[in-house]
């Protein structure tokens, strides 16, 4: 024992000498927020929807009530009508369905290609892995438009310039996507589970199937939602290489919508609001899986 | 060891799982069987890991690599937008051209402070907001997914709403600037504020996004650190400076890199901001971009070998820009 050395502090019983810490220290990281806090947060929180809140608002006025001051705070009655039609003139109808089939091939095969490659590069051992992966993360850091020319050519050369391939296809890979799967992959899944696959004879495929897609869920669900809003929201290639008024996918139409020489701003914020209803929609179911994966996907390990 | 077991195992019943038969020696065939399995076995392990990123680097070398290295060749030649194919060896002249071009320079300046005062602001409210975010909170899920809302919104939505609240005459924020006494300002023609009124776009859409990468990273920060600091007598204020700050400095690096590169290639806002919906960034070129003077020397003049050099510049730009970063934050790290 070493009750010799104790200093009659130590000694004492805690209740009699409590160590006094200061107030930061008992709260540490992990503050409650008090009232300037919240008040912060419901300032942001009003203007992250403002804009949104006000598109509806506008979509539901004529453009000559827009035309005026003070500027309309409360729905009006043009609300369908707008809708209606921006519909028609946007061609909205075929935007949604040429943009569901775009973003929903791209981040299917997206999610498919990034789990299988970055399960190559968490989990198995291949001559040239480092320089390979060196080689995706520096491409992350690439802007697209270095590419959009010599792909703008390609499309010229096949003869795809307004169909939806020409958007599908550069779209198939995310150095992102192989990067996100491969820092899950690196903690969610044990190397003990791989190895005990193999022992029981499994191939490489075999294991893919059974062993790293059921580990991956999660986080293949994550990346597909994080790239059909990337995929849906697109904007520069898909403007280069649709017309707005053959095939165009949602935001290339939103873009036509302004043009003209007397602009219809009810319309113009009636299209703004149908283009944007899906993506929010989606939000607010999946809000807080998203929000999770952003969460997970910027802590790099 | 092994006998031991053996002795006190049960007897294995009759039809049961265990194995009946005595170990024969395995016959010709049966070893043949084997080292095919085996010869399999090693092909799968050495060859399925490039099984597994071909497709992918397939892909990426056509749509990515290939595109990277031929703009650079393809900036070399004069080549016209009406026959893409038809290219003309001019060495740097597409350089040179650009950079005698005035509006190179203006776009250049531009991008520069676009950049800037949309970048500077966003992330400074984006680490403020997830300082608030990392107290303990109500709701605080709700928060998130509210500030996260903007992201969801497409650049070509957003863009078609700001240009009507910031508009001259009936727009929502000279009206309410009026009524502090603010005069009209004209956000589309005069240049530092369509500047701010293109930058606000960009700042709407991602600060929630930038605060929710910092909220993670605070999170992954131990909280022995705080509370050896609180014993050290620092206040709220000095551990936010000397603890979460320099923790936070690899993900405060990567948001910078990001933001960098985004804000040299903003091109929809820009765009769809202009009155006009005109590549020039307005009448007097007062917020073109260099992203749209790519477009605009690429697709309106018809100018792909030019476009091609303003790409490759922009690279370099970058490029110059990421290894001033890295320097900064070595000697940040040596210092520290």
């Amino acid at each position: 024992m070493t009750t010799t050395l104790t200093t009659p502090a130590d000694a004492a019983p805690p209740e009699a000498k409590r160590v006094r810490r200061p107030k930061a220290a008992r709260a540490g990281g992990q503050m409650h927020a008090g009232p300037i806090a919240y008040t912060i947060l419901v300032l942001f929180s009003i203007g992250s929807l403002f804009p949104l809140v006000w598109t509806a608002i506008a979509a539901s006025r004529t453009n000559n009530r827009l035309a005026q001051t003070p500027p309309p705070f409360w729905f009006g009655g043009n609300l369908f009508h707008n809708l209606d039609v921006a519909w028609n003139d946007a061609n909205l109808g075929k935007a949604f369905v040429n943009t569901t089939i775009v973003a929903g091939i791209s981040s299917l095969t997206v999610v498919f290609l990034s789990t299988i490659a970055g399960f190559a590069f968490a989990k198995l051992r291949f001559r040239g892995r480092n320089i390979l992966m060196l080689m995706v993360i520096g491409t992350m850091m690439v802007p697209p438009q270095l590419s959009i020319i010599p792909l703008y050519m390609m499309v010229a050369k096949l003869n795809w310039a307004d169909q939806l391939q020409a958007v599908i296809f550069p779209s198939l890979v995310s150095a992102f996507g192989v990067f996100f799967m491969r820092q899950y992959l690196l903690q969610a899944l044990p190397d003990e589970i791989i190895e005990a696959a193999r022992v029981d004879g499994a191939s490489s495929w075999r294991v893919v199937w059974h062993v790293v897609f059921p580990a991956a869920r999660p986080a293949m669900a994550v990346l597909g939602m994080l790239m059909f809003v990337q995929s849906w929201n697109d904007f520069l290639w898909p403007f280069l290489v649709l017309t707005q008024n053959g095939n165009p996918t949602v935001q290339v139409a939103l873009a036509g919508l302004g043009r003209g020489y007397t602009p219809d701003q009810s319309l113009i914020m009636g299209g703004a609001l149908l283009g944007t209803l899906p993506l929010l929609l989606v939000f607010a179911i999946f809000g807080k899986q998203i929000v999770g994966g952003i969460m997970q996907g910027a802590v790099k390990g | 060891m092994a006998t031991q077991h053996d002795a006190a195992a049960p007897p294995a019943k009759e039809g049961g799982a265990a194995p009946a038969r005595p170990p024969a020696e395995p016959t010709e065939a049966e070893l043949r069987r084997r080292a095919r399995l085996s010869r399999r076995w090693q092909r799968d392990l050495k060859w399925s890991p490039y099984g597994f990123i071909s497709p992918f680097f397939l892909l990426f070398v056509a749509f990515g690599l290939f595109p990277l290295v031929y703009t650079a060749w393809a900036s070399l030649h004069t080549v016209e937008l009406t026959a893409p194919t038809d290219m003309q060896w001019t060495g740097l002249h597409n350089y040179t051209r650009i950079f005698d071009d005035d509006f190179f320079w203006n776009a250049a300046r531009n991008t520069l402070t676009i950049g800037i005062i949309s970048t500077v602001p966003q992330l400074a409210m984006a680490m403020g907001l997830a300082h608030i975010l990392n107290y303990k909170l109500r709701a605080s899920t709700f928060y998130r997914v509210v500030m996260l809302a903007p992201y969801a919104t497409s650049i070509a939505a957003a863009s078609l709403v700001f240009v009507l609240l910031f508009g001259r005459d009936y727009g929502m924020i000279n009206w309410a600037l009026h009524h502090v006494g603010v005069g009209k300002i004209d956000w589309q023609n005069d240049k530092w504020p369509s500047q701010i009124a293109v930058s606000s776009i960009i700042i709407w859409r991602w600060t929630g996004y930038n605060a929710l990468i910092y909220l993670a990273a605070m999170q992954a920060i131990p909280q022995d650190l705080y509370e050896s600091a609180a014993l050290d007598g620092a206040n709220r204020w000095r551990q936010f400076i000397h603890v979460t700050l320099p923790q936070l400095r690899p993900t405060i690096l990567f948001t910078c890199v990001v933001s960098t590169i985004g804000a040299s290639q903003v091109f929809g806002e820009p765009l769809i901001f202009d009155a006009n919906k005109a590549a020039s960034g307005g009448a007097e070129h007062q917020f073109q971009t260099l992203g749209l003077y790519l477009y605009e020397q690429g697709w309106v003049n018809q100018h792909l070998g030019r476009a091609s050099a303003i790409a490759w510049t922009m690279f370099l730009i970058l490029i110059v820009i990421g290894i001033v970063n890295y320097v900064i934050s070595r000697r940040l790290r040596a210092s520290s």
